[in-house]
């Protein structure tokens, strides 16, 4: 039973944690940047845990050669840090590198979206989706709870390959019963089937997606959510099947819209599909100065669960 | 100083050897001009005394055995003279020093980790001394005794990432990494001294608390006792040897050119050099 809310680092690395008592091939970096969880992993195994600094390049690289030598790597950092700061040694030493050597380093970064709300746009990852899902060779995940953050972290350590793990900065409600509800290979979970329109959203926005079906069905429109956790490798027929019968997909990211990210991964995959209509939402291309209130943000850039709502009555109007 | 188990027998052998991979290195660029030729010219005495000398443990025909020395070429452009130690100690064939940069050749312009003997992927500057880092950690986790060796150009010490793994090695005491800086002055445009004056370089790795060395490049004694030293067990630091080099050795139009790094010979002049007592013989 999962409980009401949770952070989605802390379940991360208490999967990574219990590991790492089993598994001596598990390595822990990270760029000073830290949790209670990850207290303990330095405390209970100094020699597989090293904080290299506030220094993501190196980060990367001394990442790159502990999983050539064997080992499974974690590299922990604030997401825009994370994905950004070290964006060629990434495209270097995990993306190219690892067509030809297997390694296993996985970029865990906190702070999806505009979960540093108050941090301003040093802070904020709105791009690391679209510049991830760029690289081949590099999958990209982007959990929506605690419950799914863990069932990641079990994939994460389970399969070789360099991976973004995009994490919330906040905690969250718990949307998932178990980790064992999350099947990471299919890469989506189909929470509501209709007929009508489908939202189809990444990380936080999943909640604001299940919120506006339920203003759509007390309308009596039949309203499918989905839960795409997997932006680069997923299975595309299994997801093609799902949408497929929804004339119109509202696709809704914590992220700049048509750059890339969540709107492009389902345009790729119902791109074969005629007559089928997508349509992106998420954050206008422009930084935002506002200092405040995360779902305040949200509802300014039409998305929250109300504009949602509206969008997709607008769809169907059409 | 003349290293103990460097014998005149030993020292004749290396310094045909580096005449050797000279020569076939300029032959390499007569046949794809698309070679970096000045850079390459430079490390081949440290390369040769690596390979040749028995100071790094290596094996053609398992090419990642676990038991190997690891060695990172972080200067990739400037490494076409592996190519032919590659070939000649076996880890593939002579004849595909034929077909550098030729269509569907395993050994381009730039070395890639397809050709065995090469660890990651090279070129794009900066990269190999935090990988190094990596690798050394883990290899004392391993409890290996095995050496990393990683070679950086001076230009590439421009690159904000090399610090932060100089920084990384010394904080951590890796005693099993070695860095090699081909310290040959030039960057692609010019002399390093006027366009990043990096120099001087020894009081910077002091200060981040490696153990330091400067020989000249191509003497290959004092590059063989440097490198010997680097390799033996010591104190609890990180090991850089600083080799002053000429980038374009031998070649005497590249040496006098700043602009040698983006210099392509042409085949009337590697056919002088080779053929008439030009070359890097001391």
């Amino acid at each position: 039973m999962a409980p009401a809310s949770s952070r989605m680092r802390d379940v991360f690395l208490a999967s990574v944690l219990a590991r790492m008592k089993t598994d001596r091939r598990l390595f822990f970096l990270s760029a000073d940047f830290g949790s209670p969880v990850l207290d303990v992993v330095a405390r209970d195994y100094p020699d597989r845990f090293i904080n290299v600094g506030i220094a993501e390049q190196n980060l990367i690289n001394v990442a790159t050669g502990l999983a050539l030598e064997g080992f499974v790597v974690v590299a922990y950092a604030i997401a825009p840090f994370l994905s950004m700061r070290c964006y060629e040694q990434i495209r270097v030493n995990l993306g190219i590198l690892s067509q030809v050597r297997p390694l296993n380093v996985n970029m865990v970064g906190v702070g999806a979206g505009l979960s540093y709300d108050v941090s301003g746009p040093t802070h904020q990852a709105l791009e690391d989706l679209s510049i991830m899902r760029t690289l081949p060779n590099v999958e990209v995940l982007s959990p929506a709870d605690g419950a799914s953050a863990g069932a990641i972290a079990e994939y994460c350590l389970e399969h070789s390959g360099p991976k973004y793990v995009r994490l919330d900065g906040k905690p969250l409600a718990s949307l998932y019963e178990t980790g064992a509800a999350v099947n990471v290979e299919m890469g989506f979970h189909e929470w509501r089937r209709g007929t009508d329109v489908c939202l189809v959203a990444t990380g936080y926005m999943v909640h604001t997606a299940l919120k506006a079906a339920q203003i759509l069905e007390a309308e009596n429109l039949s309203v499918g959510v989905v839960d795409m956790f997997a932006l680069s490798k997923y299975k595309a027929s299994e997801l093609s099947d799902v949408l497929g019968h929804y004339q119109t997909v509202i696709t809704i990211e914590e992220g700049f819209v048509g750059k890339g990210g969540l709107d492009a991964c389902l345009n790729e995959a119902l791109g074969a599909r005629g007559g089928q209509r997508v349509h992106a939402l998420g954050l206008p291309s422009r930084y935002s100065f506002r200092v405040g209130d995360r779902d305040e943000m949200l509802r300014d850039s039409g998305l929250g669960e109300v504009s949602i709502a509206a969008k997709a009555r607008e769809c169907l109007r059409r | 100083m003349v290293h103990p188990n460097l014998s005149t027998e030993k020292h004749l052998l290396l310094r045909k050897k580096a005449d050797w991979v000279w020569t076939e290195t300029l032959r390499i660029h007569a046949r794809s001009p698309e070679t970096r030729v000045a850079s390459s010219l430079s490390p081949i005495e440290m390369l040769v005394c690596l390979y040749y000398g028995g100071l790094l443990a290596f094996d053609p025909r398992n090419p990642r055995w676990e038991a190997r020395d690891r060695l990172i070429i972080s200067k990739g452009h400037g490494s076409i003279c592996m190519y032919p130690i590659l070939a000649d100690l076996g880890y593939f064939a002579m004849s595909e020093l034929e077909r550098v940069c030729k269509l569907d050749s395993f050994l381009g312009g730039i070395p890639d980790p397809v050709i065995p003997g090469y660890e990651t992927v090279n070129g794009s500057l900066g990269h190999g001394p935090g990988v190094a880092c990596g690798m050394a950690v883990a290899l004392k986790r391993k409890q290996s005794r095995n050496k990393v060796f990683v070679m950086v150009g001076d230009g590439e010490l421009d690159e904000g990432a090399v610090w932060e793994a100089i920084m990384f090695a010394g904080h951590h005491r890796l005693d099993n990494l070695v860095m090699l800086v081909d310290s040959n002055a030039k960057c692609m445009l010019g002399h390093s001294r006027e366009i990043m004056n990096v120099f001087p370089l020894e009081p910077k790795f002091e200060a981040f608390g490696w153990l330091t060395m400067t020989v000249d490049g191509h003497d290959i004694p004092a590059v063989y006792a440097a490198l010997a030293e680097c390799a033996a067990s010591g104190p609890a630091q990180p090991r850089v040897l600083i080799a002053n080099t000429v980038k374009g050795r031998g070649v005497p139009s590249l040496e006098r050119d700043p602009l040698c790094h983006i210099r392509t010979l042409g085949q009337q002049e590697i056919a002088e050099l080779i053929g008439g007592g030009c070359g890097p013989r001391v």
